[in-house]
């Protein structure tokens, strides 16, 4: 009995992880030299929410979503121009953006997830396509091509939280919140089940999980926080522009999952950095960036296809298993030749 | 009554009836075979008792309740648990991870409680752990609970998929081909524990192809051809039995071998 209760084990020592990280991070504000600096480490989380809340559907459950840079826009925009337009408070704003990306993606899940295939990838494709012509064209709620500006910040105990020594604070306790959470769904039940159906979805149908349910869960909890993490990008940059949010930017936060290791806790966390630091180290480079992304992926696909937290751990990518066409002694039976159809083919 | 009641089941592909007005009855605490050449439509009839495949017509009973209409995973809440010819692992989770989801539909825990990692859903976890481990531990795998499942054979992930579905505590375990594959020397091993899990009372269906291991099993046996109903009984009528021999095992017969 040497290995009992392997998850109870694997979640406290998770969390440990995770806490010393936390910990860890606290001291970025004291060792950034300047603004700029710090303001990247507060990109960085929202931006891990962001990457994480993309895992969730497309690592975890296998459901690519093509609308996730949509979803975070939806609710930077919605957040922004409630405070900007209506004077409403960043905070109801903020629990509003969530609320409208979940509804929003409900409906969408809703109509696409009872397929098996790629319909999820394709109902997101058309909606990125909707959202990005609606924050362009809907000038009076969100000033159009130009921008949304004005947007207000949060404020707590009467401070506004407009600089980026205050709003660190802010940002590390939501995202904290947020991977705390993510955490004991990942390595619970239900999370279980969802990685199963990215697994095999007939195989996790045929043990008792209702995968249509899961996968609009799911998908309408990973929609919710991508529109958390956009209110929290929209109340710290005071400004919210369309052509962040565009579908170059979904497939570059697809990329950023595969990168970091697609289905893993993990990954996130490393697809996030290099989500956040890339650009700002080829600033200079201007449209290099894409290429540097492009070959980036290419690497990771040929040197470890898992991802890089696959790297960490016991979790190496899957070898191919042979299928047992090549099995030399075939069992003693009259009939052993009848394997035909059973060797075609092991997944 | 009988526990499964299959009737008049139909199963066509546009023109083609893969399984063509099937009859029969699996009687509690039996083991019963499906056998046929290739083509015969046993895994057809196997997914539509699964739910897998919808019927054309017919009915299907549990019990005595129709389960026809019902969806897979409500099927297997009702007491079905399957294995697959071809595999349905999920490659990126642990053994011990596996055999959990078998546990799933008898958790019956919430998403909030999981998020919120509340007492009672560890508490749950806790359980699940314990019997995966006993079912592992029944088909020798306990010592590679924490080994990613993509990583095994093709022979020891159809045995984690037994134990996957022996985990849901089926009232019906279904194997399709579960020797299939497995290296000639662990196949006596898979009968005795499919004996053995029949024994705790748990009834079986078993499509297989040696016939050795489904004369020795099997209470009875269904013959299937073509979709149809060929022949029923137990081993010792059907290995006698000459239409039997003539379709299936007869040796000038062009059907069963393969060149």
């Amino acid at each position: 009995m040497q290995a009992r209760f392997i998850s109870i084990g694997k979640l406290g020592q998770s969390r440990r992880i995770l806490a010393l990280l936390w910990l860890a991070m606290a001291a970025w504000p004291f060792i950034s030299p300047n603004d700029y600096v710090l303001s990247l480490g507060i990109y960085f989380l929202i931006n891990l929410i962001l990457v994480a809340s993309l895992n969730l559907i497309m690592g975890w459950t296998g459901q690519v979503s093509l609308a996730h840079a949509g979803f975070y826009g939806l609710g930077a925009y919605v957040s922004g121009v409630l405070s900007v337009r209506l004077g409403i408070s960043p905070w109801w704003g903020t629990a509003a953006a969530a609320l409208v990306v979940g509804a929003a993606a409900y409906l969408i899940g809703l109509a696409t997830l009872r397929l098996r295939g790629p319909y999820l990838s394709m109902g997101t494709l058309g909606f990125s396509g909707i959202l990005s012509v609606l924050f362009v064209e809907l000038v009076p709620l969100t000033g159009g091509p130009n921008g949304l500006s004005g947007i207000t910040p949060y404020a707590l105990f009467g401070i506004d939280l407009d600089t980026p020594a205050r709003f660190f604070w802010l940002a590390w306790g939501v995202t904290a919140v947020v991977m705390w959470l993510l955490l004991n769904l990942y390595l619970s039940a239900q999370g279980r089940a969802l990685r199963a159906i990215e697994g095999s979805e007939i195989g996790a149908n045929t043990l008792g999980v209702h995968t249509l349910a899961y996968k609009v869960v799911a998908f309408t909890l990973s929609a919710a926080l991508a529109g958390l993490a956009g209110a929290l990008y929209a109340h710290f940059n005071l400004f919210a522009s369309p052509e962040t949010f565009g579908f170059g930017t979904s497939v570059l936060l697809v990329v950023m999952v595969a990168l970091g290791g697609s289905g893993l806790y993990w990954g996130p966390f490393f697809g996030a950095v290099i989500f956040t630091a890339v650009p700002e180290l080829l600033r200079k480079f201007q449209d290099v960036e894409l290429l540097v992304f492009g070959m980036c992926m290419i690497a990771v696909l040929l040197f470890f296809p898992g991802g890089i937290a696959s790297l960490i751990g016991h979790r190496s990518p899957p070898k191919p298993r042979t299928a047992p066409a090549d099995h030399s002694a075939p069992p003693p039976s009259q009939s052993a030749q009848e394997h035909g159809d059973g060797a075609a083919g092991s997944r | 009554m009988a526990l499964l009641e299959v009737d008049d089941v139909r199963v066509s592909f546009g023109g083609l009836h893969a399984v063509d007005g099937l009859s029969t009855r699996v009687e509690e605490g039996t083991i019963k075979g499906i056998i046929g050449p290739n083509g015969a439509g046993k895994t057809t009839l196997f997914n539509a008792i699964a739910g897998i495949q919808r019927l054309s017509a017919g009915t299907i009973r549990l019990s005595g309740r129709s389960i026809e209409h019902a969806r897979p995973f409500e099927r297997a809440r009702l007491g079905l648990a399957r294995t697959f010819q071809n595999l349905q692992i999920f490659p990126d989770l642990t053994l011990l991870e596996n055999v959990m989801i078998g546990c799933h539909p008898r958790v019956g825990t919430g998403f909030l409680s999981s998020i919120l990692a509340t007492p009672a859903s560890r508490a749950r976890e806790q359980r699940m752990e314990e019997t995966a481990y006993d079912k592992l531990s029944l088909l020798g795998m306990a010592d590679r609970a924490g080994e990613l499942a993509g990583n095994l054979s093709f022979g020891q992930a159809k045995l984690l998929e037994i134990a996957r579905a022996l985990a849901a505590e089926p009232k019906i375990l279904m194997l399709d081909e579960p020797i299939a594959g497995v290296p000639a020397s662990e196949q006596g091993g898979i009968g005795d524990m499919i004996k053995a899990v029949n024994a705790q009372g748990v009834t079986v269906i078993l499509v297989e192809h040696n016939m050795r291991m489904v004369m020795r099993l099997c209470d009875e046996i269904l013959v299937m051809r073509n979709g149809r109903f060929l022949a029923e009984g137990t081993p010792a009528h059907i290995g006698t039995h000459p239409e039997v021999i003539a379709a299936y095992l007869g040796k000038e017969s062009s059907h069963a071998q393969r060149p």
